[in-house]
């Protein structure tokens, strides 16, 4: 009988006290997240975007709700690596959850020069490489639909770096197991998807796009059984481990992550409804495992995957 | 209810209120302070039913309980005696609040389209030291003309009467009170609302042009000095 489930992970060399992430985008930095409500349950933070330079990001409108989901175009938008570094990393060391910064660039170059200023700086436990935002128009999801161009980024990141390293991929692509298989070949020690899918909205009145940028990702509920097959996908085409994000928003979601082959999950969107929702994940997850006497996550991981015959697919 | 944020909130502050679990889950809806009775620890809000979020809150039975984040945002600064308060529709609902603040005499001009969208009850207009003004543009109640037309004729008539203008309400009634406020010169306040999701200044997605780049909504304002808003179209 499991009576105290074991919920740590290691997440390609990042040690986690929990599986439940929160994603890059929703809290910034989190630190007026983490003023009001509480990070427990977090194995770790994923700091939105940080590029070189500082980047204004879109034009407003920048959200929309839709249909068990949300549509953004933030663009980005961050205060520059200076400013990271100098003002808002010194809040969030001793924060409690580990703190992986996700980074952005519009060249291999930026990317690199954003790594290498991270790297061993005092509170960065780990980076993820933005190669999948669809809302901006120079690199971002460039990097992320192209194998090739995945490979270099990761690559050149890789070389900046002693951190462990996730890729975040884009759903937005034809077969997302060939990028995942260049960024596993560049040196990523785990890969994070999905990212939000590409999508618009129209505003009938002013009959003109609803979002200032015209384009936005989906996020939210509506996208979960695009992220799990594409966690299931990956999950047999890498050796490394995967971190499954998209629509998450109850235990019962994550477990089917855990089981698809995921390591950890995320949540982003389903914070804005209920910023309390990792505590609630974590404790349903522990209910789940000692109701189903399972010792630790490691059992379960990808454990949908046995006696499922992938030529069939 | 929510004692601690009746305790410390500000006119012009808004609450997020949590969506009961609900099938298509909904963002948090923001709404801005109506009342606060700090003896009685008591917030009321005042939203009118426009999409699937209100209707739901609306369905509410009486007694039942929601999740409510707040105080939020930047309120107005502190209101001299002698101000303009412009409400536009249902941008009465802050600068009831407001004028219950205010130092007095202040003047509210409360104006909408039509009478049937000036929806605030009569009571709650009635504040000792406040001057209600009310325009409909089809004369319907009040005078016939915009929310502009009385605060042109008031400033035009006497351009001492007044020491500041605060105003909430429908984007281009904003625009037009801020280039007023521009031409007179006169210290000019603006309530604006744009769609949010996180509400406490973390998510960026409430994002409004300034002078000064782009300036979170829910954090950096709601309330805004009209000289930094850069309005679009």
């Amino acid at each position: 009988m499991v009576t105290e489930p074991d919920l740590a992970v290691n997440l390609g060399g990042l040690k986690l006290e929990t599986p439940i992430l929160a994603a890059s985008g929703p809290l910034g930095d989190s630190h007026q997240y983490r003023e009001r409500f509480s990070t427990s349950a977090l194995g770790a933070i994923i700091v939105k975007g940080i590029s070189a330079e500082p980047w204004p990001g879109n034009p407003p409108p920048r959200l929309a709700e839709t249909a068990s989901g949300v549509l953004n175009a933030i663009g980005l938008q961050n205060p520059g690596l200076k400013h990271f570094l100098e003002q808002d990393l010194p809040r969030l060391r001793n924060a409690g959850p580990r703190v992986i910064v996700n980074i952005v660039g519009r060249t291999v170059e930026e990317y690199a020069l954003v790594a290498a200023g991270l790297n061993g700086q005092e509170g960065v436990d780990g980076l993820e490489i933005n190669i999948s935002c669809p809302n901006i128009k120079a690199g971002g999801l460039a990097f992320g639909a192209d194998p090739d161009q995945a490979y270099q980024v990761v690559s050149a990141v890789r070389r900046q770096t002693t951190l462990p390293l996730l890729v975040k991929l884009s759903p937005n692509v034809t077969d997302i197991t060939v990028i995942a298989r260049a960024a596993e070949a560049a040196g990523a020690d785990a890969l994070s998807l999905i990212n939000t899918l590409s999508g618009m909205l129209i505003d009938i009145e002013k009959r003109r796009p609803l979002l200032g940028n015209t384009f936005g990702g989906l996020s939210g509920r509506a996208i979960l059984p695009v992220a799990l097959k594409m966690v299931w996908q990956t999950a047999g085409a890498v050796k490394i481990p995967l971190l499954g994000m998209g629509g998450i928003s109850s235990a019962r979601d994550a477990l089917q992550f855990f089981m698809a082959g995921a390591r950890a999950v995320a949540v982003g969107t389903a914070l804005f409804y209920n910023p309390e929702l990792p505590e609630q994940i974590y404790r349903d997850l522990i209910d789940y495992m000692i109701e189903h006497d399972i010792a630790a996550l490691k059992n379960i991981e990808g454990i949908a995957q046995k006696g499922v015959d992938h030529n069939d697919q | 209810m929510a004692p601690a944020i009746v305790q410390t909130a500000s006119p012009g502050q808004f609450v997020m209120l949590y969506l009961p679990p609900n099938r298509q889950q909904q963002l948090p809806r923001p709404l801005s302070i109506f009342k606060v009775n700090r003896e009685k620890g008591e917030l009321t809000l005042f939203f009118q039913v426009i999409g699937e979020g209100t209707s739901i809150l609306a369905d509410q039975k009486t007694g039942s309980t929601i999740k409510v984040l707040g105080p939020l945002g930047r309120g107005f600064p502190a209101i001299p005696a002698n101000s303009l308060l412009v409400a536009g529709g249902m941008g009465i609902v802050p600068l009831v609040y407001l004028a219950a603040a205010a130092a007095k005499p202040c003047t509210l001009i409360y104006a909408a389209g039509t009478a049937t969208r000036l929806v605030c009850p009569a009571t709650d207009l009635e504040i000792a030291g406040v001057t209600l003004l009310v325009a409909t543009e089809d004369g319907s109640r009040g005078e016939k003309g915009t929310a502009l037309d009385l605060l042109s004729r008031l400033l035009n008539a006497n351009t001492d009467c007044c020491r500041a203008v605060f105003s909430c309400g429908p984007r281009p009634m904003l625009k037009s009170v801020a280039d007023l406020g521009r031409r007179t010169g006169l210290p000019t306040w603006i309530s604006l609302e744009e769609r949010m999701a996180c509400g406490i200044g973390a998510c960026l997605g409430c994002a409004v042009a300034t002078t000064d780049g782009y300036k979170r909504v829910c954090h950096d304002g709601p309330i805004f000095s009209a000289e930094v808003v850069i309005f679009g179209d």
